[in-house]
């Protein structure tokens, strides 16, 4: 199904914005970044990772180390998707004791949150898991909230929320549409 | 694979969908290498491993694979079920259809079993041999083990030596090299190869003249009955003429692979000194097995045909 564009609610500048104070509030709530480990959530949550990863790098002053999670495996709506492929996963070394910020570019009904949790205790036990997201659009279908979020946007169920990051998609953006068809 | 939900043989995939399993395989090559090797994508499914013909390594990697995934697993063996008594393989395979499974994994010693299978069961098939007509998990490990080693597969050279007219390996092997863009000779005396030309494959007798144009040698085992069926007069003969020595071996290039479906045959189609070098990948073959089988049952197992992923 093609997505039909309707309104973009985030210019390029927003999405910077939102990242900068997003990486802020990592560093005041984990009293600075030495033990913060950063996991982005395929496909767009690991460019915004790596984002909030320079950025948290900047403020302190010293290189965080970042991962990227695919979920696919963890999921529980496997058999609502055609053809899954299961993409790479890489976590930088142990994070026994750390705090983890898995960091996603829309949470809507949590389900790829919950998944993320169940990997990354399979690899570990952190100290926390905290979860960033650059849009919170509603809808939770289980008891799961963002530590960190860069713009709440009420939406209904039938609308669409795409974000496009210039890393996947050539340009900076968050767009609110329908599906085409 | 895209339009089945059976992997019966090399022929049901495109060059996509080998791909796709590739790909996913990698991924699992990661979940093997964690602290944790398990996945719960498979929680809830039961995958039997119908095996009428003995088997270690196959039936292992397939036991495996589907236990990394969370699945339930059922082994069957023919010599120790009910086949003793005389159930015939349709009854057998209505009892599974009746206790529910999801998948089923067979080997069978008659060519065309699976596809019989397919015709009674609702669950996905997945042929682990059958008979010397295919092997398509083989194939695709085989596929994995040479991305590993070769890197980009278009264009690159590998041979198939020795007793490819018995050879399910060789069968399904030479049709997932020529699906990706590979370059595919058989060499082996001829008695040795099948009756038909194989489509698209170059077929010469002479393992010197063509050892220095391949990337990969793919060494099959010599089974002792085929030379008191008057296959070929001598093992010794045999060996002079189509063992990989280390004096053949020299005359490879840089960096070829030497690959092998087990149990091999040390001083008979391979030397002991090239079964232990390092270009032989015939370890890393069976390190992929298990890789492979975990992509190819999540993949027919894990999804749904006009399904949609959701945030």
């Amino acid at each position: 199904m093609a997505f039909k564009e309707r309104v973009k609610v985030m210019e390029e500048a927003d999405i910077r914005r939102a990242v900068q104070r997003i990486s802020h509030e990592i560093v005041e709530r984990n009293k600075g970044a030495g033990n913060v480990v950063i996991v982005g959530i395929r496909t767009r949550g690991v460019p915004l990772s790596l984002r909030v990863a320079e950025a948290v790098s900047r403020i302190e002053g010293l290189e965080v180390p970042v991962g990227r999670l695919d979920v696919t495996l963890y999921r529980d709506d496997l058999h609502t998707m055609s053809q899954p492929v299961v993409k790479e996963t890489h976590l930088p070394g142990d994070i026994e004791g750390k705090h983890v910020v898995i960091v996603d570019d829309v949470l809507y009904t949590g389900r790829s949150v919950r998944a993320a949790l169940d990997a990354i205790i399979d690899f570990g036990r952190p100290a926390t898991i905290q979860l960033a997201v650059l849009v919170d659009r509603g809808h939770r279908e289980l008891p799961i909230r963002a530590d960190y979020v860069g713009k709440n946007i009420p939406t209904s169920v039938g609308e669409k929320v795409r974000v496009a990051l210039k890393e996947v998609d050539g340009e900076d953006g968050v767009f609110i549409g329908s599906d085409d068809g | 694979m895209a339009e089945s939900r059976h992997l019966l043989d090399v022929d049901d995939l495109t060059r996509e969908d080998i791909e796709r399993v590739l790909e996913s395989a990698r991924s699992f090559a990661e979940v093997l290498r964690r602290p944790i090797k398990k996945v719960p994508s498979l929680r809830g499914k039961t995958v039997v491993n119908l095996f009428y013909e003995p088997s270690t390594r196959t039936r292992m990697s397939f036991e495996v694979a589907a236990k990394r995934l969370s699945a339930d697993v059922m082994n069957f063996t023919a010599s120790t079920s009910s086949v003793e008594k005389g159930e015939s393989l349709k009854d057998t395979a209505l009892t599974l259809e009746a206790m529910g499974v999801d998948a089923v994994v067979i080997r069978h010693p008659v060519a065309g079993a699976p596809w019989l299978l397919r015709q009674w069961l609702e669950a996905a098939i997945l042929n682990a041999g059958d008979g010397m007509h295919a092997h398509p998990t083989q194939a695709l490990l085989d596929l994995f083990t040479l991305c590993d080693r070769l890197g980009d597969l278009e264009g690159r050279t590998i041979a198939y030596v020795g007793d490819i007219l018995h050879s399910r390996v060789a069968r399904s092997g030479i049709k997932a090299c020529r699906a990706m863009g590979m370059e595919v000779l058989v060499v082996a005396p001829p008695t040795l190869l099948p009756p038909a030309e194989l489509e698209g494959v170059e077929t010469g007798h002479d393992l010197d003249a063509v050892i220095p144009r391949c990337d990969a040698l793919y060494m099959l085992r010599i089974q002792k009955e085929r030379q008191e069926e008057g296959r070929f007069p001598s093992l010794e003969e045999y060996t002079h003429l189509y063992q990989l020595n280390p004096r053949r071996l020299g005359k490879a290039r840089p960096g070829v692979v030497v690959m092998h479906p087990g149990p091999m045959n040390r001083g008979v189609e391979i030397a002991s000194e090239v079964a232990d070098a390092p270009m032989a990948a015939i370890t890393a073959q069976v390190a992929s097995g298990v890789a492979v089988r975990m992509a190819v049952l999540f993949t027919l197992l894990g999804g749904a045909e006009g399904g949609e992923r959701v945030a």
